[in-house]
């Protein structure tokens, strides 16, 4: 090949060249999106786990039991026999209601929405009553709650077996 | 005595119902609110009332939180500005209807002068005392350090930044996705809409009443009942549990209010005829579902009959089916407010199923 050839690019190198530099920068910008994107999750994440154990039915008094409330955000109501772990998320805008024992209901700070003990929404904007999680027993007689299945009133899922143990 | 009278006259229904009833009124007597002399005795008067209120220490314990000081010094700039623009546009009605050209058409103020070093002087001032306004506030009222957050634990009252309390306060009355979503949306397209809307070239560089009177009317009743408004009830007005106090009230975190709310569907069914709701989700809903339905398409031809039609001949269909519809979404509103206040109404139309309530 002569000297001069090499000095300019026909078509095909031209193209090939063209087509080099954009792959390169096409990677680069999605590597450089992909770090973005990365960089928007949390590395640790301080959230309470989703499922715990919560002693014998025993420990309960008759009615709501709030120790679990600030660690796990589950609220324990034992009623006629039935225990249930009630979520402590307002079913208006997700805020945390207070349980007001001299009341006998809960009540959202936030936009004013009540609830009677068993979780059943009377009061305020909440269209519908706070969610159930999903409580079962192990070997020993423990209980298990586990936050990641809920069950709805509306739906009728409450009388589901897993929504509540017997005592 | 006058105390009590007063907490019991700002609950929501009563406060809210004065309120719409002096904004009438106002409008209405432009030819005496317009006035200087009016503006004087309403500062004096307002002054004089807020003065005796402050000397109470309840009321003086809540304006005085660090977050409510904007909210005072956005009350006298609402007011100002309010009287001004009514004021303004008062006089050149008066000028336009003896047959004079509006003051800011005279012959000495059509005047014109360069934006460069005018107008940019002039900003670059309000920008730099705006800064120093915003440094000396900083330094004397500190942003509170609280513990870190616990996402199961909730302030009582949980409030919103101060600008967003009227949104929180509409909360109320509606489902998160109608008061969180769809009105604020609406009320973000519909502003954006409104040059488009709005072909009236009257008002265009000078303050009038007389000839945009169903706009200015319109618009101040969005701002100033619907949004201001329920800022203050969501500020001043709402303690713990988001219970109703009123300003002289000691906020008492065991205030019993009965608020029992209940869907159209338990009304009808329930109360009214007597039997169980059905199991349908339709046949449950239908009474809501002919209701929205009535509200939002069905009362549109009367409207249009009874007044619109001359809108509908100036603005095309399209621009004014547009304008029916932001109005009547501004209107749900109160309507909704009002339901609640009268019949404990929770929702017109109650989904849940579908996270769909009205």
């Amino acid at each position: 090949m002569s000297e001069e050839a090499k000095t300019s690019l026909n078509r095909r190198e031209f193209f090939s060249f063209l087509a080099v530099g954009w792959i390169t920068f096409g990677a680069a910008t999605a590597g450089l999106a992909s770090l973005v994107f990365r960089f928007l999750y949390p590395n640790v994440v301080f959230e309470p786990a989703m499922d715990f154990i919560a002693g014998f039915p025993d420990d309960y008094p008759e009615g709501v039991d709030e120790r679990w409330k600030n660690g796990f955000g589950v609220w324990i109501y034992k009623k006629d026999g039935r225990l249930v772990a009630m979520s402590n998320i307002c079913t208006h805008l997700g805020c945390i209601p207070t349980w007001l024992p001299a009341e006998s209901k809960f009540k959202c700070p936030c936009h004013g929405s009540g609830y009677y003990p068993n979780g059943i929404n009377f009061e305020g904007p909440a269209p519908r009553p706070l969610e159930r999680f999903k409580i079962s027993r192990d070997a020993e007689g423990k209980i298990i709650v586990d936050k990641t299945k809920v069950f709805r009133y509306e739906k009728g899922e409450w009388n589901n077996t897993d929504a509540f143990i017997e005592v | 005595m006058i105390k009590e009278a007063i907490n019991f006259l700002s609950s929501p229904v009563y406060s809210f119902t004065g309120f719409l009833v002096l904004f009438w009124i106002a409008l209405k007597r432009i030819d005496i609110v317009g006035t200087k002399k009016f503006g004087w005795a309403l500062l004096i008067g307002t002054l004089l009332i807020f003065g005796w209120m402050v000397a109470d220490p309840i009321f003086f314990s809540i304006i005085s939180l660090p977050d409510n000081i904007p909210i005072i010094i956005l009350n006298a700039l609402v007011f100002w500005s309010t009287w001004f623009a009514l004021y303004k546009g008062n006089q050149n009605d008066i000028r336009i209807a003896a047959g004079e050209p509006p003051i800011e058409g005279t012959p000495e103020n059509r005047e014109k002068v360069w934006a460069w070093p005018n107008l940019v002087y002039t900003e670059l001032f309000c920008g730099i005392l705006c800064t120093i306004f915003l440094v000396v506030w900083a330094i004397f009222f500190k942003a509170p350090l609280e513990e870190p957050a616990n996402p199961t634990w909730a302030p009582n009252p949980a409030k919103a930044p101060w600008y967003f309390l009227g949104l929180q306060e509409m909360l109320v009355y509606f489902d998160p996705w109608m008061a969180g979503v769809v009105l604020p949306g609406l009320i973000l397209v519909g502003l954006i809409a409104l040059p488009f809307i709005d072909m009236n070239p009257k008002g265009n560089g000078y303050y009038t009443f007389k000839e945009r009177k169903f706009a200015i009317t319109a618009f101040l009743f969005g701002w100033l009942a619907l949004w201001v408004f329920l800022i203050q009830v969501g500020t001043f007005l709402r303690g713990p549990n988001w219970t109703f106090y009123g300003p002289f009230e000691y906020w008492d975190a065991h205030k019993v209010v009965a608020e029992n709310n209940i869907n159209l569907s338990e009304i009808i069914w329930i109360k009214l005829f007597n039997v169980g709701l059905p199991k349908n989700i339709l046949l449950r809903e239908i009474f809501g579902l002919i209701a929205t339905f009535a509200y939002m398409v069905g009362i549109v031809p009367l409207i249009t009959k009874k007044w619109g039609h001359r809108y509908l001949k100036s603005l095309g269909a399209i621009r004014y089916y547009i304008l029916i519809f932001l109005l009547l979404s501004m209107m749900s509103l109160p309507i909704k407010m009002y339901l609640r206040w009268f019949f404990n109404l929770k929702y017109i139309l109650a989904m849940p199923e579908f996270e769909l309530n009205l």
